[in-house]
């Protein structure tokens, strides 16, 4: 119970790797926040943490003032959040050549510019509290690329550029701010791969499997409790070794 | 007046972590005071909060001493 009476707000908790990021830190004590796009999927969401204590709430990170209001919401309602994971993000694969404007502006703006939106707007409460926890979910991909997601990489290497500047800018008030980078894990994301394209990714991991979402989860308790306190500016890669940067 | 100049230094001091008797009223928080530009940015955070008034990014990039702290806090108070 490491993590308790601290405010944890984790976007895209629907299901997947925010699912089991947003279980997995209610059940080490936090409160958590989940956010959904839709009011069905914050319910969803809400019956899931309620063993915990947790709740349910509905953000579109596109939308314009969401991430503010909904920060000080939860501000008013349990207090300043004190652990934030941005892992909600999209996907709009396509070749270069055929990538749409709109395509690459989807990307950028749910799943980088969300991330800038939504750390600017706990900033406030992490300075005054003098800690807080950053952990931003990123991908392989931005470390290696992937034909097919030059959109996803570069958002996802965005992201990890914003971390290390972060890290150096807050890092005299106790925050810490750091990124997991996902290998290639067993959600419904990666399900909507085609078998072959599946088996071979999976040759190209040492640990010859996929990863599940509680691999994910597991390296963002630990980022967000204390025993992480001395790591900051950094990629975790959760991979099984498909990459070794 | 006096009493908006006083809570100001009060809160220049705690935030910057300064001795009181060493805030004056023409001191510079980065020259003077030794704050780094984060220090400045909280310091507008405290100042926000102690006479509840939101100031504007623009504004509060101008506030650099305590002169021009109290100056604002006076004129936005007056309103």
């Amino acid at each position: 119970m490491s993590l308790q009476g601290k405010v944890a707000l984790v976007t895209g908790a629907s299901r997947g790797i925010g699912a089991a990021i947003a279980d997995t830190l209610a059940a080490a004590g936090a409160k958590v926040i989940g956010t959904a796009t839709s009011e069905s999927g914050a319910a969803a969401i809400g019956e899931r943490l309620a063993q915990w204590g947790g709740v349910g709430m509905v953000l579109n990170v596109g939308e314009d003032g969401a991430i503010d209001a909904l920060v000080d919401t939860i501000s008013k309602e349990y207090g300043d959040v004190a652990i934030l994971v941005n892992n909600a993000g999209i996907t709009r694969d396509g070749l270069l050549m055929r990538m749409k404007d709109e395509d690459w502006d989807a990307i950028m703006d749910t799943n980088l510019k969300s991330v800038f939106k939504a750390s600017k707007a706990v900033m406030r409460g992490m300075m005054k509290a003098r800690w807080g926890r950053i952990i931003n979910i990123a991908s392989v991909v931005g470390a290696m690329g992937n034909a097919g997601q030059a959109n996803y990489a570069a958002a996802k290497a965005g992201i990890m550029g914003f971390t290390k500047s972060m890290a150096r800018e807050v890092g005299s008030r106790g925050i810490t701010v750091n990124c997991v980078a996902p290998g290639f894990i067993d959600t419904d994301m990666t399900r909507a791969l085609p078998e072959a394209q599946r088996e071979a990714l999976v040759q190209q991991i040492a640990l010859g499997r996929l990863g599940a979402a509680q691999d994910i989860a597991d390296a963002v308790d630990f980022l967000a409790s204390d025993r992480a306190a001395y790591v900051t500016g950094q990629t975790l890669h959760v991979n099984g070794g498909m990459l070794m940067p | 007046m006096e009493n908006i100049e006083a809570r100001v230094k009060k809160i220049v001091a705690e935030q910057l972590g300064v001795n009181e008797a060493e805030v004056k009223i023409d001191s510079s928080f980065v020259d003077d005071l030794g704050a780094d530009s984060l220090d400045t940015v909280e310091l507008v955070m405290a100042l926000e909060e102690e006479f509840e008034c939101e100031i504007p990014d623009e504004e509060a990039e101008k506030i650099t001493t305590v002169q021009q702290a109290v100056d604002y806090v006076t004129a936005h108070l007056n309103k």
